[in-house]
This record gives C-alpha cells, sequence and structure tokens, in this order.
C-alpha cells in the first residue's frame, strides 16, 4: 500500500513561508497532480515528499507510515525531475543501473576493481543489466543504452529519466514538471505515454505541472495550489466546472474565464454589465459579487434580452472548429470573451454588435473573499460528490 | 518525428566525439584564434599579435636559452654572440655529466613520490570540503567558507616556522612525511572544487539521494566525475608548484636522498657544477620535461567540457 498523507505541511524559507498548512490525502495507485503557478509551493511539497527538503511542521507518512525522519532512499519513492538530472558522465545504462546497484550490490561489490573479483557481484551485475534492458526496450531506448545523455535528444533524455525511476519499481513515483522541457508535439506524446505507465504500473503518482492541459488529461484528481495553500482538490472536470475559489476558477480554463462585478438586487436577482441575470443565490439585495462566466458557456442571442450582455465586436479570433470573440461591452469598460461554435457563428465581423446570453446553470458567483457562492442544489450536488470520492 | 528531431542531433555529437582526443583538441583549439583575428581591423589584429608574440617569447626566451645552454660546451657558454645552436655539439657530454655525477634519477622520483602523495591526499580531503560548501546546508557554511578565502590569501612562507617546529614536534622532520604535512589541505583547492561544484544543479544531488546514494558516494561517483576538469586544472596547478618548490624542502629536509629536483639542482650546482653551467642546465631541462609532457597530455582537458548534457 502506498497511499500518502500530508498533515499540516509547514515550510518557510526565512521570513517567507511557502507552504501554510497544508493536509492532503492520495489514495494508493491515485494519479494525483499538484497544479499552480511557479513559485506556489508545489515542487517544494514534492520534495518534501521525497525527503529532498524537510518540513518545518507537520507530518508526511507514506502507506500509513510517518516517514518524517526517514532519509530519501529509505522511502521508496522514485522521482523525475524537470532537468532530467542524468549523469553526464555515464552511459544510459549506467543511469538507469545505478539504483539498482546501490541497492543490490554491498560497498565492497562496488568498487572498481576488486568489487568484480567478489562472489556473487558477476551475477547480481548481470541480473541488473537484464532489467535495465527490459525496462528501456518497454521505453523504446534499448538502443541507446551505450550513449551518454549528451548525446541523446530531449526526448530521449525524458524516456531514461523515467527509466531510471521506473527500473527500481518504486512504491510512489514522483514527477516535477517532467515534460516542460519538451517542445509542444513531443509533450503531448509523452503525455499520453505517462498516462499509459500509470495505467500499467498501477502506483500512486504525483505529478507536478504548471501547465493545466497536462493536469486535465492525466489526473484522477487535481490539487490546485496558490501562495502555498491548497484551494481545492477535486477531479479534473469538477476543478474545471465547479470551483470553490475565484483563484482556481482564473487559473484553470483557456482563454480566462470572465469575471464581472455585479450587486445582488431584489429577488436574488444580480445586475452586472448592464443584464439582469436571474442568479437564484441567497444573497442580501445590495452584496457586491464576481460573475465568472467560462468563454464557451455563452452563445448568440438572436435579441437582446434582459438576461444577455450586448456589446461591439472587438476581435475575432478563429481557431477551426470554433472562434474567439472578443466583445467590448457597451457602457462598461470590461471585455467579454465568448468561444463560439464557427458553424453556428458564421459571419461575425469587427465593430458589429452583439448580444450574448448564458445558461443560468453555468454561471459561477463569488463573494468579495473570493469564495464560491453556491446556488442551494449545488450545494447538495458538490457534497454528494465529495462523498462519491471519498467512497 | 522524434526520430527525426534526434537524427541531427546525434551526427552532430558524434561528429566532435568521433575523432582521435588529440586531434580534436587541435582542431577544437584552432578555429577561435582564426575567428578572433578576423573580427579585427588589419591594424588592430597586426597590434594583438605582436603583443601576443612580445609575451610569448619573453616567456620563452630563459626556457630557449636553458635547452640551448644545455647542448653547448663551456667555452661556448660565454661567448658574447648568441646561436642556438652550438658550434661544437656537447650534448651528450652534459647530459651524461648531469646524470651521472648527481643522483638525477634519485631527485627526480623523490619529486615523484612527493607530488603524487600530495596530489591525491589533497583531492581526498578538498574534495568533500568542498561538496559541503557548496551543496550542503549547515549552521557556519559562510564563516568556514570565508576562512578557506583567507586561507588562500596567506603565502606559504609566512607559515614556514610554526610548520617547521610542527614537523619538529612530530619528529618527522627529513622524512618524505615533512615534505608532504604542509600542503595535505589546499585551501585553493576547496575553492576551485566548490566553485565547479556549486555550478553542479542540485537536482543531480536529489536525483543521487534518491538513487540511494551516500554523501561520500555523490562525491566520488558523481561530484568528481562531473568536475573532472576542475579536478585536471587543480593536479596541473599542484604538480606543478609541488615539483618547482625549493623553499619548502630546503627548511624540511637535508638527506640528499629525499630531496626534490629544484633543491637537488640547487645541490647539484653548489658541490659538482660549480661555473660549469652545461650539465646544470641539462638537468634543468630534464626537470622540467616530464611537466611539459605531463601538461601537453593533459591540455585536451582544459577545452573538453564534461557537464554538457546533464541539463538541456
Amino acid at each position: 500500500m502506498s497511499s500518502i498523507v500530508f498533515d499540516e505541511i509547514e515550510k518557510s524559507y526565512g521570513a517567507t513561508a511557502v507552504l501554510k498548512k497544508v493536509s492532503l490525502s492520495i489514495a494508493d495507485g491515485e494519479f494525483m497532480t499538484l497544479l499552480g503557478p511557479s513559485g506556489c509551493g508545489k515542487s517544494t511539497l514534492l520534495r518534501i515528499l521525497a525527503g529532498l527538503e524537510l518540513q518545518n511542521a507537520g507530518t508526511v507518512s507514506i502507506g500509513e507510515l510517518p516517514v518524517d525522519g526517514i532519509r530519501p532512499k529509505g522511502r521508496d519513492v522514485a522521482m523525475v525531475f524537470q532537468s532530467y538530472a542524468l549523469y553526464p558522465h555515464m552511459t544510459v545504462g549506467s543511469n538507469m543501473g545505478l539504483p539498482l546497484r546501490m541497492r543490490r550490490l554491498n560497498a565492497w561489490q562496488r568498487l572498481p576493481v576488486v568489487g568484480r573479483l567478489l562472489p556473487g557481484t558477476h551475477a547480481t551485475t548481470r541480473d541488473i543489466a537484464a532489467e535495465v534492458a527490459k525496462t528501456a526496450e518497454a521505453l523504446g531506448i534499448g538502443h541507446l543504452l551505450d550513449r551518454k545523455p549528451g548525446q541523446l535528444s530531449g526526448g530521449q533524455r525524458q524516456r531514461v529519466a523515467v527509466g531510471r525511476a521506473m527500473v527500481r519499481h518504486p512504491a510512489v513515483f514522483l514527477m516535477d514538471e517532467p515534460l516542460s522541457n519538451l517542445d509542444a508535439k513531443l509533450r503531448v506524446q509523452m503525455r499520453g505515454e505517462i498516462k499509459e505507465l500509470h495505467q500499467r504500473l498501477g502506483v500512486t503518482f504525483v505529478y507536478v505541472t504548471h501547465d493545466q492541459a497536462e493536469a486535465m488529461t492525466l489526473s484522477d484528481r487535481v490539487a490546485v495550489m496558490l501562495d502555498g495553500e491548497l484551494l481545492q482538490v477535486a477531479p479534473p472536470q469538477r476543478i474545471y466546472a465547479d470551483p470553490d475559489d475565484r483563484r482556481v476558477a482564473e487559473f484553470i480554463g483557456s482563454p480566462k474565464i470572465n469575471m464581472l462585478e455585479g450587486i445582488v438586487q431584489e429577488h436574488g436577482r444580480v445586475a452586472v454589465a448592464g443584464a439582469t441575470l436571474n442568479s437564484a443565490i441567497g444573497c442580501t439585495a445590495g452584496t457586491a459579487v464576481s460573475v465568472g462566466i467560462r468563454p464557451e458557456a455563452l452563445h448568440l442571442d438572436p435579441h437582446a434580452g434582459i438576461e444577455s450582455f450586448t456589446g461591439s465586436v472587438r476581435l475575432v479570433e478563429h481557431l477551426g472548429s470554433d472562434l474567439f470573440v472578443h466583445l467590448d461591452l457597451a457602457g462598461q469598460d470590461t471585455r467579454l470573451i465568448a468561444r463560439l461554435l464557427a458553424e453556428r457563428a458564421p459571419h461575425i465581423s469587427i465593430g458589429q454588435t452583439l448580444h450574448l446570453a448564458s445558461d443560468p446553470e453555468r454561471i459561477l458567483f463569488f463573494d468579495a473573499n473570493g469564495h464560491r457562492i453556491r446556488r442551494d442544489h449545488e450545494t447538495r450536488a458538490a457534497s454528494v460528490a465529495q462523498l462519491r470520492e471519498l467512497a | 518525428m522524434s526520430v527525426t528531431r534526434s537524427g541531427p542531433a546525434i551526427t552532430a555529437d558524434s561528429r566532435t566525439v568521433a575523432p582521435v582526443p588529440g586531434r580534436a583538441a587541435r582542431v577544437m583549439t584552432r578555429p577561435p584564434v582564426v575567428a578572433a583575428g578576423q573580427g579585427l581591423s588589419a591594424p588592430a589584429a597586426i597590434i594583438r599579435h605582436a603583443v601576443l608574440l612580445i609575451t610569448g617569447v619573453l616567456i620563452l626566451v630563459p626556457f630557449v636559452w636553458m635547452v640551448s645552454l644545455s647542448l653547448k660546451p663551456p667555452g661556448e657558454i660565454f661567448r658574447a654572440s648568441f646561436s642556438f645552436f652550438p658550434q661544437q655539439w656537447y650534448a651528450v657530454q652534459n647530459y651524461t655529466r648531469a646524470l651521472t655525477e648527481a643522483p638525477l634519477p634519485q631527485y627526480m622520483l623523490n619529486g615523484f613520490v612527493v607530488c603524487a602523495v600530495i596530489l591525491i591526499v589533497q583531492i581526498l580531503v578538498c574534495a568533500p570540503a568542498a561538496y559541503a560548501l557548496a551543496k550542503l546546508e549547515f549552521k557556519g557554511r559562510h564563516l568556514l567558507f570565508g576562512l578557506v578565502l583567507i586561507g588562500l590569501l596567506i603565502p606559504h612562507q609566512v607559515l614556514a616556522l610554526p610548520l617547521f617546529i610542527l614537523g619538529y614536534q612530530f619528529g618527522i622532520l627529513n622524512t618524505y612525511a615533512a615534505l608532504v604535512f604542509p600542503f595535505v589541505v589546499s585551501p585553493f583547492g576547496i575553492f576551485l572544487f566548490r566553485q565547479f561544484f556549486k555550478a553542479i544543479p542540485d537536482d543531480i544531488v536529489h536525483a543521487a539521494r534518491l538513487d540511494g546514494l551516500s554523501e561520500l558516494a555523490i562525491v566520488w561517483r558523481i561530484m568528481v566525475p562531473m568536475a573532472l576538469p576542475a579536478v585536471i586544472a587543480f593536479s596541473i596547478f599542484s604538480v606543478v608548484s609541488h615539483w618547482n618548490d625549493l623553499f619548502w624542502p630546503l627548511i624540511a629536509v637535508r638527506d640528499e636522498n629525499l630531496m626534490p629536483p629544484s633543491l637537488g639542482i640547487m645541490a647539484f650546482k653548489n658541490e659538482e657544477a660549480g661555473n660549469d653551467y652545461g650539465p646544470l642546465m641539462a638537468a634543468s631541462t630534464l626537470i622540467v620535461l616530464p611537466l611539459a609532457v605531463a601538461f601537453i597530455a593533459a591540455q585536451r582537458w582544459f577545452i573538453e567540457g564534461l557537464t554538457t548534457g546533464a541539463i538541456k
């Protein structure tokens, strides 16, 4: 079993608090992604899990055992680094074989010349070479075992780094932005391979990234971090459609979610940017709220209704299947971005006046502190979903 | 896609790696010189080359003179006119006398043993110390590094007297140990290695820890091999300075059988040669020879970077 529990982890460098009481549990075999902008503390959390850094307070457990006092090599975790961190003076084969040599050969057997003469060294070395070759074949780098890392391309180095982690069958795989040094095409390919690797090995993966596409496609659950705090931990589709926090809603999604400032009126209506939305949120009249509308939640409204936004087209971006329409709202200094299906919006020209409306169910409301204001039925649905995840 | 991408990268690499190392070094050293000349206007290039040439000549003249004198008979040495080649070849006589009249092979063996022991011990001490200063977090690290820098500033001569007394107390004066012990810890080595180790990314150290290497294993299996250019540069520095060292051996040993080359030469001059400079210069040439050969052999390591490929 290799479930992971972070319990109130705190970490600071000097006066800067990097992690503020972070608690997170990861189930055995789960693919958990720590997602956040650079400097949010996600890598630090991963390094604390690996034992490469020590937390100032809190406990880390792997497989229900606290590992706080245990050195990295005793934790049965393997890590793939952003820079790959291959040993440049060793061949690919030695790079991948090193973790096995360190574990299976004793100090005497590892000595350069004497070691080879000792009993058992030869057999163990042969076994290690066979395992390295097998892993390398599985990753498609079997023909590169005699090369040095400097002679490999970025994608090949990445595979070697994964192979070095894989070869010793760790209980937990840690990946720190492993794809960010690859070009876009290779990144998509390797993303698929990492997903397959997780399905094949079935062990726990903790994956750190700032790339939401990676987080969304790979993960069972995503933990969104910002400024050393966990904002939300949920499956990717819920992080996207049902964010707990304004910052989560703004971080996830491209183009960014439209955020408009509104005022609650009588009967739960919200006046925002010239429109009046039927929100059904239970706030008292006069409360300031932020209204979040994803670009794809907007659709063309042939007639100007009370719930629609009116403005002139500023910019149209064609993406083939979709197009992004940037709308300058009438009488406002905010801009609305809508993602429309290309065939539904055939001729939109710049300067044209458009009306856009949104499905009321897909509008998100946030209070002044950035917390989500849920409608009653949404609150119920969210708690049911959470219960299901726990089960 | 990945195959086509990797293709050119591999061929480019194999082109630089494949040739014989020595030749590769020569090929690699030449272009920058040409490029430097090309980048300048003609007068600037001429001035630059003139300055380089004059400096080079100033450095080489004593050396050339030494070799020239070692080939000449006594009569020609003090002649007013200078020619590199002697009118009468006297090389065999000079070199035979140099090798037979003084125990030159013994001096050179002493020099070799002392330099080797000093170098090995220095690396054994400096590498772990430099690793601790570069990569480990502990209280007083900056203070310790400051002390290393201070150590770098103190001339060896200042310490000669305390070291002599220390050697006397240990009872090791006039032994090989006396020649070695002041140089066991080299602040310069610690400083140089630390600078190199600092340039190695932390991720490599982290990866090594996760792979199960102990801290000392990280030093010897990862850091030192990756910092090989630094190790070789330091080795050249260390061997040259201790091979040529006259000051400390003069204080530490009196036994002719323990004398390193430079001290031996001095003894040779006083006792045997007198004003007979031919054999003296022959002996000097013989003593410089191993250094020159070693330096030329190790030169390519300065050029060949080893850290390529660790990090994209």
